[in-house]
């Protein structure tokens, strides 16, 4: 065991748990992003989509406790590299100024990354935790947003979300050691579109469904 | 045509390691444009010296950008703020009357101050020894072209090998990593035959090395290769990602 914990223990190794459970969420963020559009369907077809959804029964479960695990490691693995990284520099520059590297999602990566955690507990406990028995998800769905508030939370998330995944994409690439002169370029722009994609594609569902109220 | 400049420096003084310090304002005046930054330093310094100071202690070498000595955080560039060149490269021409320059030494945990704006680079040496090297048995020295390797690969270890090790990525990266230099050295070598045979256990003991020093962890922002004076590609920590995994995920190596 220790031969194999060795090497991912190592500042490359904790790197490349950050890149494999990110790519999971990538993943998990554009299933999730296809089944919320059927909301533009109407009601019942975005209700159907939830009972077909979840009549996959420990299908779900079993992904549901990957995620789990998934998010285990990314966030405290996160936080470790975030803390070392801190120590390795322990007197700051007077004056920073950027070379021209850095990105709006790359200088923010543990704290979008950690206002994501909260507010995906905060998700959870709104859509998740709560007792479906006597009421479908999309009277759920519209309970919340007709509060503008929660509408706010959502945009404010979605949108820290997007700055995440902007980096978040083609940093795991890298960290995985897919770098080529043909493909990286391309990697890099598809990060930003995908960014765009999931904020604008999450954004608007809160709108949607406050209008149609 | 020669132009004269008056400038302030804002220069960080530190008597030696661990003690308490801070920055020093000092007037630099009548500075030719043609001078480079190392020689507006010497300037400053010789007026310095007639007043009874303290010059300000800076590392520097060869002066012509190849030897990876000098260095240091001028407004927050590394090497100040010219693509591509040391800070014994890069020349007072880029600025302007009046202006206030910070000059800071490079920060990071694993390069402790000695002096002023001199810092102890040596971590990166230990890297080095760590398994940045081949091993030949001795004997009679082959031929040069007996192993025939392809042109594009020469260019690309060449590429790497142009690192001088002047502790920039390290400087410039918001996290104090040193995954550009080390990627470099381990391309250099994991690039040509010669250097497979130990690539394994270098790609593994290197980066051990660089942990153990308290370097700290890359996060892809690529301020290093855009501060780096050789112009060295992160396209090498990729090389040195996936060198890692083969080694630590692939093969037997401890």
């Amino acid at each position: 065991m220790n031969r194999l914990t060795n090497p991912l223990g190592t500042s490359v190794g904790k790197k490349l748990m950050m890149a494999v459970t990110g790519l999971g969420f990538c993943c998990f963020l554009t299933i999730h992003l296809a089944g919320n559009l059927t909301i533009y369907g109407g009601k019942d077809f975005f209700n159907s989509y939830v009972e077909h959804l979840h009549s996959l029964g420990p299908l779900v479960t079993l992904a549901e406790l990957g995620l789990l695990v998934f998010a285990a490691i990314h966030i405290m693995t996160g936080a470790l590299l975030f803390y070392q990284s801190l120590k390795a520099r322990p007197i700051r520059y007077s004056v920073n100024k950027r070379a021209g590297g850095r990105t709006l999602g790359s200088a923010t990566m543990p704290y979008t990354g950690f206002i994501l955690l909260l507010f995906v507990i905060f998700h959870l406990i709104n859509f998740h935790f709560v007792d479906k028995t006597n009421i479908t998800t999309f009277q759920l769905l519209s309970n919340a947003f007709a509060n503008p508030v929660y509408i706010f939370i959502y945009t404010v998330a979605v949108i820290i979300a997007a700055i995440h995944v902007s980096h978040g994409l083609w940093s795991a690439f890298q960290t995985l050691g897919a770098n080529h002169p043909k493909y990286t370029p391309f990697l890099r722009g598809l990060s930003i579109v995908f960014s765009v994609v999931v904020g604008i594609g999450f954004g608007f569902i809160p709108v949607y469904v406050f209008l149609l109220l | 045509m020669t132009k004269s400049i008056n400038i302030t420096l804002k220069v960080w003084r530190q008597k030696g390691p661990h003690v308490k310090s801070g920055f020093e304002t000092y007037p630099a005046t009548d500075i030719s444009t043609d001078m480079s930054f190392l020689e507006m330093i010497d300037v400053v310094n010789e007026q310095l010296t007639l007043d009874g100071k303290d010059p300000i202690a800076f590392d520097h070498d060869c002066r012509e950008g190849i030897c990876g000595m000098c260095g240091a955080v001028i407004n927050g560039r590394s090497h100040g703020p010219e693509k591509g060149t040391t800070l014994c490269q890069f020349h007072m021409r880029h600025f302007s009357n009046g202006d206030t320059i910070v000059i800071e030494p490079w920060r990071a945990k694993a390069f402790p101050i000695i002096k002023d704006l001199v810092v102890d680079r040596s971590a990166f040496d230990q890297i080095i020894l760590a398994g940045g090297y081949i091993s030949v048995n001795t004997g009679g020295a082959p031929d040069a072209n007996s192993i025939p390797i392809a042109q594009e690969i020469a260019e690309l270890a060449m590429d790497a090998a142009a690192c001088i090790g002047c502790g920039a990525c390290v400087a410039a990266c918001p996290n104090a990593s040193a995954m550009l230099f080390t990627s470099a050295k381990i391309s250099q070598l994991a690039l040509l035959p010669q250097g497979r045979l130990e690539a394994a256990n270098r790609a593994l003991a290197m980066v051990r090395k660089m942990d153990e020093l308290c370097f700290g962890n890359c996060s892809n922002e690529r301020e290093c290769e855009a501060e780096c004076p050789k112009e060295i590609s992160i396209s090498n920590i990729a090389r040195l990602n996936r060198e890692f995994i083969k080694a630590g995920l692939v093969s037997s190596v401890k």
